[in-house]
């Protein structure tokens, strides 16, 4: 724990300081522990019952067999990474805005939300391939399908954040004879930070489902390419190599968006958004 | 300074009835008077007050500050709501000088301004702190400084100590009699509270609900400053007791509730 950085509050700071101790135990090195203890048991079982490779590998087999194809393994991770970036950042560039004019106008809400169900209702899958046909065996579907996937819990938690604002704070910004856009600038867009961060830890995580289920479609590299060419090979030891990466970026990223939230908006992470 | 005459103000409710928040209420209001209305719920006292803050608009009468009729929130009015609802994010100062930002009237001379206000209300050194790290009595005259940082001739509050503690509560009503002899300003304050309505104001206002208007206008001639030892006068009693009367024998025996 670091011991400077102490603000002049002194009768407040000892309760803290031994919360973050524990936090840090909780957070930290308990998952880590469950984790180790997790793939030990897995290891054991697979060598005591003898489970052959292709039906369950031992974490030691991933590792050698993932390994022994690192380089290609690592240009699958970027390939994917690429996915999910740019359709987890597509999905903000959408979402914002429409939660915006969604909330500004009950007109439109009304007009749009319908669409915004029913892109929810198209079971993506059956939609990849046919996306595919309509704009090409490049990135771009992979990325549409990502945003399909990833954007709408976003829209729904920004449009419940600019909504949550205290109406007296609504009705003192009228009274300051406030513009629209001061008040959603400097109201309502702050009031939604903590809606807008459980938004965007849903979305992250989604956005890696969503790259991944593109890549099963359409794709020529990425983990999700990687999983359906080795297990038809059935090198189940690397499929199961791309699943770990996987899921280690899928919690890395929701991660990332948890300390960012914590740096950036730190009045935020305490108003208690579910997650974190 | 502030006149209503005849203001009638209906609201439509969603099942598409009409409801009649305030009916035919007239009042004048001098400058740098504490005027206090007192009723039970649903009598339109909110509305009064939003239709003073040009919030909302009468929908028959008219309503006017210094002659000139009110048809949208004028920046010389400052409003205290019941919750203190501070800004999470911006500390104690900045939330004081919030108004002057959304108006565009922050300068040089605004951050002494609201220093000034929170020695006023006995906040200072806590500037910098974060609204949760306060009391709720204490976000309050958070709430308070707010209100008058822009230095407004009329002073709205609703319910402002509504959500305070008994004790606290007792505090703050002493506490906003002292800054209003500091800072002397025309106050409409809405209030539960018979004894807080009493103790404040120059006149209280009664009204009875539904539809709301106005019972009686009730003179307080307690002298000021006035000080808790101003509850123990025969005064404070009587015209506690008249009020009570008013309230709750409207409640019991009105003509209205009968026919309900």
């Amino acid at each position: 724990m670091s011991v400077q950085a102490a603000p002049p509050l002194d009768e407040r700071q000892k309760p803290p300081r031994r919360r973050k101790k524990s936090a840090a135990l909780y957070e930290v090195v308990l998952p880590l522990i469950a984790t180790a203890g997790l793939f030990l048991l897995w290891e054991a079982a697979c060598r005591a019952f003898n489970i052959p490779g292709y039906l369950l590998p031992a974490p030691t087999e991933i590792w050698k067999d993932t390994m022994a194809i690192g380089p290609t393994v690592a240009g699958h991770t970027m390939a994917t990474f690429k996915t999910v970036m740019l359709g987890f950042v597509v999905s903000i560039l959408i979402s914002l805005p429409l939660a915006v004019v969604l909330t500004a106008s009950p007109a439109i809400a009304a007009a749009v939300y319908p669409f915004l169900v029913w892109t929810q209702s198209i079971p993506k899958v059956a939609l990849a391939p046919i996306l595919v046909v309509l704009l090409g065996t490049n990135e771009l579907p992979r990325i549409v399908i990502t945003v399909l996937v990833a954007f709408f819990p976003l829209v729904i938690s920004v449009a419940t954040g600019l909504l949550s604002v205290p109406p007296e704070l609504i009705e003192l910004s009228r009274a300051c004879r406030a513009s629209k856009l001061s008040e959603l600038l400097r109201i309502r867009l702050p009031y939604a930070v903590p809606f807008i961060f459980a938004g965007l830890k849903v979305a992250i995580s989604l956005a890696v489902v969503g790259a991944v289920v593109a890549e099963f479609v359409n794709a020529d590299a990425g983990l999700g390419f990687l999983i359906q060419t080795s297990t038809a090979f059935f090198k189940v030891p690397v499929a199961f190599g791309a699943l770990i990466i996987l899921s280690v970026m899928g919690v890395v990223l929701f991660q990332i968006v948890v300390a960012a939230e914590r740096i950036f908006f730190p009045w935020s992470s305490s108003n208690a958004t579910p997650g974190a | 300074m502030i006149s209503l005459n005849r203001v009638t103000r209906v609201f439509n409710s969603r099942d598409g009835d009409q409801v009649t928040a305030l009916q035919d209420v007239s009042l004048e209001i001098g400058r740098n008077e504490f005027i206090t209305l007192v009723g039970p719920s649903g009598c339109g006292k909110s509305t009064l007050l939003r239709i003073v803050a040009g919030l909302i608009l009468p929908t028959a009468g008219r309503a006017s500050i210094g002659g000139a009729e009110i048809t949208e929130p004028r920046s010389e009015t400052g409003i205290v709501f019941q919750a203190p609802t501070l800004l999470p994010w911006a500390s104690v100062l900045d939330n004081v000088l919030f108004p002057l930002r959304m108006m565009h009237r922050i300068d040089s001379t605004s951050t002494d301004k609201a220093m000034a206000l929170l020695k006023l209300v006995g906040l200072a050194g806590f500037e910098g702190k974060s609204p949760r790290e306060l009391s709720g009595g204490m976000q309050q005259r958070v709430a308070i400084c707010r209100a008058l940082v822009h230095d407004p001739d009329i002073l709205l509050m609703d319910e402002p100590f509504g959500a305070l503690d008994a004790l606290t509560r007792e505090e703050m009503t002493m506490e906003l009699l002292r800054i209003w002899s500091e800072r002397p300003k025309t106050v409409l304050f809405v209030t539960h509270s018979i004894t807080e309505a009493v103790v404040l104001a120059d006149r209280v206002v009664v009204m009875s609900p539904r539809p709301g208007r106005i019972q009686e206008i009730i003179e307080i001639g307690l002298p000021r400053p006035r000080s808790f030892e101003s509850e123990a006068t025969p005064e404070f009693h009587e015209a506690s007791q008249h009020i009570r009367q008013l309230i709750f024998g409207t409640r019991h025996v009105g003509p209205g509730r009968a026919a309900a």
